[in-house]
């Protein structure tokens, strides 16, 4: 069943979602609206279900109970073509994820061709189009293994791009990178973000957070604990879990 | 005495007995019968060139078809074995066990002479290149599908969960991005499925084959119960040979190089 997308919908909303590993109860009860634009950073301690919570969004996490509305559409509907509704979700890994067998061009080439059936030409103009944005066009007919962590990030961020999406999703977009290297993709992410892309962002960067969130989130034992403005969750936060993770990290 | 001197002595003492055996045996052997019996140049002459564009020609085309086969069937068993559905999985279990389970002589011996009997004389068409094509098809595929199943696994979950975000289809992601990878991993143990398959296609000799059908075994035992000679076996042993070390030394080049690139 296909069913056009509401405008007027917000982007993301989650309503009571549960999610559980075996006995493992990972998500007990989120509920979480993003509006379009908006940049949201989801922080919090490992284990405390934030990657899961991403990772539902465009159901790479099957959810246990509860739904999941993506401009309005219910994918947790077993009716729903999900594979339509991920096309205009943007996602970027831990781990980058490239294909390893393809060219940087081919990579951002073959989800336009095989699931939006763009030509070879237009395809191409597109990744064209988004590897300049990411600074990365002389990398074009590279392998990705040839490339650097942050090079092969800002690769993953265009692919994604090339498919129009409305929103991305973020899975600890530096976490694997070297120090040196977690800058180059931040600087992307904040012109993304400034140019109005409706952002969800698991992170460790509090400094990024800081600057280009509109809202912050802290997650602890699978519940939402903050949900704020970055000057409250990250300054002034309101509750005792917050002030000792922020805590935590500072010392690190 | 001291430990280095005792283990020189050993040393010489292995030497000493390696030499005793082959003098005895050189002394023992009788060199002309077996130069005239397995050595024989006027008879390994007439074998050529019938014995390249003939038995050579066959054993290759008979080991590419049974492989081109047991790869499809490889596939979509792997595919089944890796499926949400329970069915599939049992299905494919059965198979794999069955066929690895029995001798590849029974499944040839089956597909050529139990189906006619059966079905009052249908015959897998193509003759020998057919039937006995097929058999060893339906084994290999039981082989051949625990590797291809091991290769789409090497791949990491990521690749799939990356291709499902861009919108692609389980099957789309499976064509492009996962199978294209699980292939290059799985080249060496193919690569060797395909050399035992050559030596495998020596079982059609129960076929029954025509002059023009027969595959380098029967050529060369047929000759030898000819010419009540041994050398044909000789000629054939070197060709089999021929074939199959490059591909045997190609996969432990494959190898050394994945194992470098990792």
């Amino acid at each position: 069943m296909t069913m056009q997308p509401d405008p007027t919908a917000p982007p993301i909303q989650l309503l009571d979602l549960h999610k559980s590993f075996g006995e493992l109860e990972v998500l007990r009860g989120i509920d979480f609206k993003v509006e379009v634009g908006e940049v949201v950073c989801l922080i919090g301690p490992s284990g405390s279900g934030k990657s899961t919570l991403l990772r539902c969004v465009n159901k790479l996490e099957e959810p246990t109970a509860g739904r999941i509305l993506i401009e309005g559409i219910d994918i947790t509907d077993p009716e729903t073509d999900v594979d339509a509704v991920r096309t205009r979700i943007g996602m970027v890994f831990q781990q980058f994820n490239l294909f390893p067998h393809l060219s940087v061009l081919r990579n951002l080439r073959i989800a336009q061709r095989k699931v939006l059936g763009r030509d070879t030409e237009e395809a191409t103009r597109i990744a064209s189009e988004m590897l300049t944005r990411v600074g990365l066009i002389d990398k074009m007919d590279e392998h990705p293994a040839r490339l650097s962590g942050g090079q092969q990030q800002r690769v993953a961020i265009a692919r994604a791009l090339c498919m129009n999406p409305d929103m991305m999703l973020f899975d600890e977009p530096t976490s694997a990178l070297d120090p040196e290297l977690i800058g180059e993709v931040l600087d992307v992410m904040r012109e993304l973000a400034d140019d109005g892309m409706t952002m969800v962002v698991v992170t460790h960067e509090m400094a990024f957070a800081q600057q280009v969130a509109d809202r912050v989130i802290f997650m602890d034992g699978g519940v939402i604990v903050e949900d704020g403005p970055p000057s409250q969750v990250l300054v002034n936060p309101i509750h005792e879990r917050t002030k000792k993770f922020l805590r935590a990290i500072e010392v690190e | 005495m001291k430990r280095t001197t005792r283990q020189k002595l050993i040393r010489y003492a292995m030497y000493g007995v390696l030499v005793l055996v082959v003098a005895a045996f050189s002394f023992v052997a009788d060199w002309d019968k077996i130069a005239t019996s397995f050595f024989n140049v006027e008879i390994a002459r007439d074998m050529f060139p019938e014995v390249l564009t003939t038995a050579a020609r066959n054993t290759i085309v008979y080991t590419f078809l049974a492989f081109v086969l047991g790869l499809i069937l490889a596939l979509i068993l792997a595919l089944m074995k890796l499926s949400s559905i329970r069915l599939y999985r049992w299905l494919a279990i059965a198979y794999i066990e069955l066929f690895r389970g029995l001798p590849a002589l029974v499944t040839i011996i089956f597909v050529a002479f139990a189906l006619p009997i059966a079905f009052d004389g249908f015959n897998v068409p193509g003759g020998i290149l057919g039937q006995g094509s097929l058999g060893l098809g339906i084994v290999a595929g039981a082989y051949m599908a625990e590797t291809i199943r091991a290769g789409i696994l090497a791949v990491p979950k990521g690749q799939m969960e990356a291709a499902r975000s861009l919108g692609m289809s389980w099957g789309t992601a499976m064509t492009y991005i996962i199978l294209p990878q699980a292939f290059r991993i799985i080249i060496p143990p193919l690569t060797n499925e395909l050399v035992l398959l050559i030596k495998d296609t020596s079982l059609f000799f129960v076929l029954g084959t025509t002059v023009a059908s027969k595959e380098l075994t029967k050529f060369g035992r047929d000759l030898m119960t000819a010419k009540f000679n041994g050398t044909p076996l000789t000629v054939v042993a070197l060709v089999y040979l021929a074939i199959t070390l490059p591909l045997t030394y190609l996969v432990s080049r494959l190898e050394k190089k994945t194992a470098a690139a990792r």
